[in-house]
């Protein structure tokens, strides 16, 4: 039996108990869960006569953190930025916050880069203004705003970048600072794209390990989107294998040792999981 | 209104200028002209649309063949129409072509100079048209003058409730979207104003400069500038800066105000750059 088809099986069935409103227990979480989640049903998105994406359905329950692995060319991105409203799709998407049904999530966005140039003026405090606050940040940012801006910036070890421009900013310095950024917008739902592009070990290890804590003291969702199976699983809950549509889903360990899953998957897989990894990287040098 | 302004001037110009209504006029066009160029040269400096005016600016041509055709003395309107449309394809296309947008503003480029050129070379009269090259900043009238003033309100009130949302997308379009803002019509609405502010100003500075003096003085604030607020306000005052040198300048040389406001940029621009590579050596 299909991973996918259990999982949406026992789905339908918290759904069904999340409609009186007592509060679910997620079972792999062992956690009470104020039944918040975010279902993604039936989403296709078509380029010309090809199906980029293919009847993908996603549910996602706060507090937990699911990876979205798959090759090059798998519709990763393009999930993205459907789920951001970017792309003309059939199929929907709703979420439901606190047993009240919801059109769309408040989503806080991760991106993978920035369209700046080495010398752009914007500031980091700058770039948080401008996502979070109605202050013209061109007239200057009151002591106030940027008290803010730094004491959010602060939360992720991001408080001394407050004065850098942002073509100053190492990759893991950058990635804690956008995580800084989509977290004032107080999400439902963050999506974070390749976070581990251009990020050292160590920065990527403290990256993750903060987004594990945002899972705890938030309560929020989290779809990581990566091609780096090895790196991503030990921050995980789940992990959905795409590849146009949802191959597998399940717990990292699943995925990972489950010897049918891998050859269901095909060669593709192996060749996600041995892409050299940042890790491997480091090892080599050692 | 502008009696105030001319009994103001008289105190602010020196006395040799202070005679002329015309100076008057212009100087008070400067101030108007000026402080928008910096505004919106920061934008059109970080969203690397510099070819994009050029090709607006030299849009004018065709806008002035039009209204050439249409039989109007005044062409401002169809300029404004020629390039408002334009903007907005150029945004539309933006979204939907998957050729270099590099390519596409070549082509619009050659399409509205030669449009433009075939109209008004008709009876063998382009050569009247060359004050539209050029431009003339001292034949600046008091109506004029009241529409620069309009427009100037306009794209400060726009800057400082739209700003943000159009900096944030230029940043990041996926970003921005994240954020509930609508960057389609950010966009359009910020290439709309441009297409505006550089048919109103064709008449004072030409075709030919218009471009220069919505870059250099943002590019000359970018070498400088640490964050946005930096940026935007010394991009306005190099702006002004160069505007006021070179208008009073142009005077007492004799030659065309918005060529000699160029040159000023363009020196303000060559002293940043220094100064820059000078700070960035210190830094390594």
């Amino acid at each position: 039996m299909r991973i996918s088809g259990l999982w949406r099986t026992t789905w339908r069935y918290l759904k069904l108990l999340s409609q009186d409103n007592k509060g679910i227990i997620i079972p792999w979480e062992n956690k009470v869960c104020r039944h918040c989640c975010i279902r993604i049903n039936d989403l296709t998105v078509r380029f010309g006569d090809k199906a980029v994406l293919d009847k993908v359905s996603i549910h996602i329950h706060c507090g937990e953190v699911m990876a979205i692995v798959g090759p090059n060319g798998a519709g990763k991105t393009t999930l993205l930025r459907t789920i951001l409203g970017e792309v003309p799709h059939s199929g929907s998407m709703e979420s439901l916050m606190g047993g009240v049904e919801k059109r769309m999530p408040r989503i806080g966005y991760v991106p993978q880069k920035l369209h700046l140039d080495p010398d752009s003026p914007v500031s980091v405090t700058d770039l948080a203004v401008l996502a979070g606050g109605k202050h013209p940040v061109w007239l200057g940012i009151p002591k106030k705003v940027l008290e803010e801006a730094e004491h959010a910036l602060s939360v992720f070890s991001a408080g001394h970048l407050a004065k850098k421009r942002i073509g100053e900013l190492s990759g893991g310095e950058l990635q804690r600072v956008l995580l800084a950024i989509a977290m004032t917008a107080e999400p439902e739902l963050l999506l974070l794209d390749e976070p581990g592009t251009g990020v050292d070990i160590q920065g990527l290890s403290l990256f993750y390990q903060l987004v594990r804590s945002l899972r705890e003291q938030h309560d929020i969702a989290v779809i990581i989107v990566t091609h780096d199976l090895a790196g991503i699983s030990p921050y995980v809950d789940r992990i959905i294998l795409l590849n146009h549509s949802v191959i597998a889903e399940g717990e990292p360990d699943q995925v990972l040792s489950d010897d049918k899953m891998l050859r269901t998957f095909g060669p593709s897989l192996w060749n996600i999981s041995r892409l050299p990894t940042v890790h491997e990287e480091v090892k080599s040098v050692d | 209104m502008i009696d105030i302004w001319y009994g103001l001037a008289d105190y602010l110009l020196p006395h040799d200028l202070a005679r002329y209504v015309f100076m008057k006029n212009a100087l008070l066009a400067v101030l108007l002209v000026t402080p928008v160029f910096g505004v919106l040269g920061t934008m059109v400096v970080s969203n690397r649309m510099a070819f994009f005016t050029e090709v607006l600016g030299h849009s004018a041509l065709t806008g002035i063949g039009i209204g050439v055709l249409l039989g109007i003395s005044d062409p401002t309107l169809p300029m404004i129409a020629i390039a408002v449309a334009l903007a907005f394809l150029v945004n539309l296309l933006k979204d939907m072509t998957h050729s270099s947008m590099d390519t596409v503003m070549g082509v619009f480029l050659a399409f509205m100079v030669a449009l433009g050129i075939t109209i008004l070379s008709r009876q063998g009269g382009v050569v009247k048209f060359t004050t539209y090259l050029i431009g003339d900043i001292l034949a600046v009238t008091p109506a004029q003058i009241a529409w620069l003033a309009v427009l100037f309100i306009i794209v400060f009130v726009y800057w400082y409730f739209a700003g943000n949302a159009l900096i944030l997308t230029s940043v990041s379009g996926s970003l921005a979207r994240s954020r509930m803002i609508r960057t389609f019509f950010v966009e359009t609405s910020f290439t709309i104003l441009l297409a505006v502010v550089v048919m109103v100003s064709i008449r004072l500075v030409g075709i030919l400069i218009i471009n220069s003096l919505l870059v250099l003085p943002a590019a000359a604030a970018r070498n400088a500038a640490r964050s946005i607020s930096s940026y935007t306000v010394l991009s306005i005052c190099i702006s002004v800066f160069s505007g006021i040198c070179g208008l009073f300048a142009s005077y007492y040389l004799g030659t065309a105000s918005g060529a000699t406001i160029v040159l000023f940029s363009v020196a303000c621009y060559g002293v940043s750059a220094l100064a820059g590579l000078h700070r960035r050596k210190a830094f390594m």
